[in-house]
């Protein structure tokens, strides 16, 4: 018998699994998002600097309505743009 | 008690001693209103995301203060508004997360360890560079994606 290893694949089969999103501020316990750190708050952002959905970052709401405030909080003091290209 | 925590940014184009000044007047304000100040911290000369008032750099301030009412912070943000010497500024509420955060980050406990001298109280750091012509750097882009795809095989 041929093992898995011995199969040619067209495409590589690793394209496109699925791997479970998870809240990071859930999983590492972290209570409290700092709106002066921008480095942690570039994570969120894309890269025109627009604040990216609970889609793609996996963060529950209650974490990601925090988030967007810190965000928000940053572009004021000018520690983060409003908007940009580049970004990243 | 209630904890508060004020942001500030001061004009880069002052010189040393009056920055200083300028963020000594805040503290000695917050003082007379009965507050117990917990921490200074002087971020330093910082790049703006964007230009403020034709600035592209400020020195950012952020005092951290503990109070029993809230009723003199609207005054204070007034004076802030009238102080040209003030770029921009933020109060905020702290929760009790936000305040065990700050502790924690002050023991070093979150992210990078921070030298000591320029986090203290009773004031005696050296004043910022007051300097403050830097060209936003600009970061150079390479997007290149790698998609791994297995070659076919072709007999």
């Amino acid at each position: 018998m041929a093992s898995r290893d011995d199969i040619k694949f067209l495409n590589n089969p690793n394209i496109g699994q699925k791997h479970k999103k998870y809240c990071r501020f859930k999983k590492f316990g972290i209570r409290h998002i700092d709106y002066k750190d921008p480095d942690f708050l570039l994570q969120f952002v894309n890269e025109q600097g627009k604040i990216l959905p609970r889609r793609l970052t996996g963060n529950s709401l209650k974490y990601q309505k925090r988030v967007a405030i810190a965000i928000k909080r940053a572009r004021l003091l000018s520690l983060m743009p409003y908007v940009t290209d580049l970004y990243k | 008690m209630k904890n508060y925590e004020v942001t500030f940014i001061v004009d880069p184009v002052l010189s040393g001693d009056e920055i200083k000044q300028a963020a000594q007047t805040y503290q000695d304000m917050l003082e007379q209103e009965q507050c117990k100040i917990v921490h200074v911290e002087r971020m330093g000369l910082r790049q703006l995301a964007y230009p403020i008032n034709r600035r592209s750099s400020g020195v950012y301030f952020c005092i951290e203060f503990e109070t029993e009412t809230g009723n003199f912070i609207p005054k204070m943000d007034l004076s802030f508004r009238r102080d040209e010497r003030i770029m921009r500024f933020l109060t905020i509420k702290l929760d009790k997360y936000g305040v065990k955060y700050n502790d924690d980050k002050r023991k070093g406990l979150i992210g990078k360890k921070r030298t000591e001298e320029e986090t203290v109280v009773p004031v005696v750091a050296k004043a910022p560079p007051v300097k403050a012509e830097k060209k936003p750097p600009v970061k150079e882009e390479t997007a290149s994606v790698t998609t791994p795809i297995a070659k076919s095989e072709e007999e």
